[in-house]
């Protein structure tokens, strides 16, 4: 009987590959290219011509005129071919460390501004990519940007806004600001028909 | 804990207690081998399979017969898995032309997935081509979840049938998992994903231009960004349904690519635990009594809850250290506040830590957040429901299983008290059957317990460790129940990857599904043999509050006294750290 079985057992793990490793990933993507092409490509964004990035994934940021995203864990910071987070744990010497050196960092750029840093400007994202930064943290970077480029900072914010996210249904989630697109928003300003 | 966390919570809860009846009632049907009108579209594939693998359907088979299948099959799995991984470099569909990965880690990866375990040893866009992926990873996620599925039907005929030398067909309950139940609702799954923003490509890895050319901190101006995609959605969809957990990419689903959004959050979370919950419901359809799916999903939930507000209140508790560098981690409007390392700003923190308890309550294993970097009762809730055998959802299959020999035990003890035969649903529990839930329930926790005290002795094992102090005891016994229990998350700090780790683990692995499956299947085969008892005042009720809560004790009774000694070297004496500090 056991042989027999045996040879059930190889058929099976090859008539299964077949459909649940080549059939349904197959089906699927050509679904997706029908009916989501540009998400089922990674959600590019496109200037001249050129990928200038995603939509789904961070850019590290570091001049005053650029809102700054999340810190990123991977090597070098935003490696969006190599994920991670930093897996510091909460009592680690090591993240106290990196925290404080954040907040000096963004008190640096913009030493007027003395409220309480919001942490997520200060804390390593899981994925070390992660698009968004919340509400609080475009706030308080606001001012030094507004500053920065020489805009006023309801210019700034009414861009913020038209880049945030709500929860979902108003309940899932939290809501975010996508960085990128919100800089690259800040570059197109002031140049009519950039965009 | 605020009004929004509180919210998401309930509505996690509602949404998938509301699919147990729907979705069990269905899935008792197929396993009953009755396919219902509005699934017989997929009949053909059912029985194209059957006619490519040589299996005959109604065939029925011993205990015995039954477990040989599924070990040969799970031993076919896992050599064309290994094969696949370290031959993946001649293959096609390899775009970014990744080497053959490592003996030890395709080991260690082709036991993961076959043991629905799914332990993420690789990095996976680092690693593992599009092929492999697909052909290898993919596949395994599917079967190993439809094997325990099959593990678990078998386990209720040995229930429902008297006198019966068999308890069904191995390949035809497996076959009818995947085509019925896996295969329609990861093909919807993945679909509503990609609309969300879950990359779905051939394509190879793109490559961006940054806005900023800021230098890095040698001088050097950065090489253009590149973007790791994939055929990603089809994979992450039966990796949550089918409580697998094994990422696509590194970062699991915290990645943008593989969660982008807190819909697509939403419905994976939900995921990870619908069939697990709703394979309750037809366990007591199929037993022919409702209320004994009910009484056991109950008893999962009333575990469940308890734990889940842990986690959520302690993670906004966030970090006391912090308050100090000059950070605002209070919860408002504009801002999640709470502990935020390790976590993505569109989940926050309520979508995090009810991921982590869900997906470790079910024996999923996928992140969206960084385990490690949790607050030190935010980890140890992750890590408790690891170590309460993954019985509260648990694996799809393997959890409900996992429960029925807690109810077992249970039954036999309430017996004892009170001087009545053991009996559950109709079916006397003699020693032989003590003697495989014994087996079954104290294997995992004795694998778990022995390979964390050989890594924490060994130098080989502690120079894996990442954090210093009580946590980084932590990682290790987070790594060893995870994988003795098949949960598959980390505390992914420890560095996993060395053959060390990887041989010791894939141990932990092995020994944690078959040992506990070969025992449910063997008392399967003695329960289906016996005559059933009918039900007489001496009978003790399993559907009522009273046993619902009798088991819960048995549960957290067991699992606490096992693993309190460990934890308290671990989170607990961290979080005592951690108190005296911010104080």
């Amino acid at each position: 009987m056991y042989p027999r079985q045996a040879l059930i057992a190889i058929r099976s793990v090859m008539a299964l590959s077949l459909l649940t490793g080549l059939v349904y990933p197959l089906a699927i993507t050509g679904l997706a290219r029908v009916l989501f092409p540009r998400r089922a490509d990674g959600s590019l964004l496109w200037r001249q011509g050129k990928v200038v990035g995603s939509a789904l994934i961070g850019q590290p940021f570091a001049s005053p005129r650029y809102f700054w995203g999340r810190p990123s864990a991977t090597v070098p910071p935003y490696n969006a071919g190599s994920s991670a987070g930093s897996n510091l744990g909460p009592t680690n010497p090591g993240l106290l460390k990196a925290v404080a050196e954040r907040v000096q960092a963004l008190r640096r750029a913009d030493p007027a501004h003395r409220s309480p840093v919001p942490v997520d400007m200060v804390t390593a994202s899981g994925s070390g990519l992660d698009p968004e930064i919340s509400l609080a943290a475009a706030r308080y970077q606001a001012f030094r940007v507004a500053a920065a480029r020489g805009l006023r900072l309801a210019d700034v914010m009414a861009a913020v806004g038209r880049h945030t996210r709500g929860r979902f249904w108003g309940v899932l989630g939290e809501p975010g600001v996508n960085v990128l697109e919100l800089n690259l928003d800040l570059d197109g300003l002031g140049r009519p028909g950039a965009r | 804990m605020n009004a929004d966390d509180l919210l998401q919570c309930a509505v996690y809860l509602a949404v998938f207690l509301a699919c147990v009846k729907p979705l069990g009632a269905y899935m008792a049907e197929i396993y009953e081998g009755r396919v219902p009108r509005s699934a017989r579209l997929l009949s053909p594939l059912e029985r194209g399979l059957y006619r490519l693998c040589g299996v005959d359907p109604v065939e029925e088979m011993s205990w015995q017969g039954y477990a040989a299948a599924k070990l040969l099959f799970n031993a076919a799995g896992l050599f064309a898995l290994y094969a696949l991984q370290r031959l993946q470099h001649r293959l096609p569909l390899n775009p970014m032309k990744m080497a053959a990965v490592s003996p030890d880690s395709s080991f260690n990866t082709a036991i993961s997935f076959a043991t629905n375990t799914n332990w993420q040893g690789y990095g996976g866009e680092t690693t593992m081509s599009y092929l492999t992926q697909m052909l290898g990873l993919t596949v395994q996620n599917f079967v190993s979840a439809a094997g325990g599925m099959a593990v678990m039907a078998a386990l209720i005929r040995g229930f429902v049938r008297r006198q019966s030398a068999t308890i069904g067909n191995f390949w035809a309950d497996m076959i009818r998992g995947v085509v019925y139940i896996l295969l329609p609702l990861s093909a919807v799954l993945a679909v509503l994903l990609v609309s969300q923003g879950v990359v779905q490509t051939l394509r190879p890895y793109a490559a961006a231009s940054m806005i900023e050319i800021a230098k890095d901190s040698r001088g050097q101006p950065p090489a253009e960004q590149t973007i790791a995609l994939g055929p990603a959605a089809s994979q992450i969809a039966i990796k949550q349904l089918g409580t697998n957990g094994g990422g696509f990419f590194n970062a699991n689903s915290a990645h943008p690519f593989e969660n982008p959004t807190p819909l697509s959050n939403f419905l994976e979370m939900e995921s990870l635990v619908l069939i697990a919950a709703a394979l309750c419901f037809t366990f007591g359809k199929m037993a022919g009594d409702v209320r004994q799916g009910w009484a056991l999903l109950a008893a999962m939930t009333i575990i469940f809850i308890p734990l889940l507000w842990l986690g959520v209140a302690s993670e906004q508790g966030g970090n006391p250290a912090f308050a100090a560098l000059g950070v605002d981690q209070r919860a408002a409007p504009e801002q999640a506040g709470g502990n935020m390392e390790g976590k993505e700003t569109r989940f926050g923190i309520a979508s995090s830590a009810i991921w982590a308890a869900a997906t470790t309550a079910a024996s999923n294993g996928s992140v969206n957040a960084m385990h490690d970097s949790f607050t030190p009762l935010g980890g140890l809730v992750p890590m408790a429901l690891i170590e309460l055998s993954e019985v509260v959802y648990g694996g799809v299959g393997s959890g409900l299983y996992g429960m029925i020999l807690y109810a077992v035990v249970a039954v036999f003890l309430a017996g004892l008290m009170v001087g009545r035969t053991p009996e559950y649903l109709g079916k006397k529990i003699e020693s032989f059957e003590m003697k495989m839930a014994s087996i079954g329930i104290l294997v995992s926790p004795a694998c778990a317990l022995l390979g964390t005290a050989v890594a924490a002795a060994c130098a080989a094992g502690r120079a894996g460790v990442s954090n210093p102090g009580p946590h980084g005891f932590s990682e290790i016994l987070y790594a060893f129940s995870s994988c003795a229990n098949n949960n598959g998350s980390a505390f992914a700090g420890l560095s996993a990857d060395t053959p060390f780790y990887n041989a010791l683990l894939g141990l932990a692995m092995f020994f944690g599904r078959y040992w506990i499956a070969l025992p449910v299947l063997a008392m399967a085969g003695s329960l289906a043999r016996k005559k059933s008892v009918p039900e007489s005042a001496g009978t003790l009720p399993t559907h009522t509050p009273l046993f619902v809560f009798f088991l819960v004790g048995i549960v957290v009774m067991v699992g606490a006294l096992t693993f309190f000694p460990a934890l308290a070297l671990g989170p607990i004496a961290e979080h005592l750290m951690m108190a005296g500090r911010g104080s």
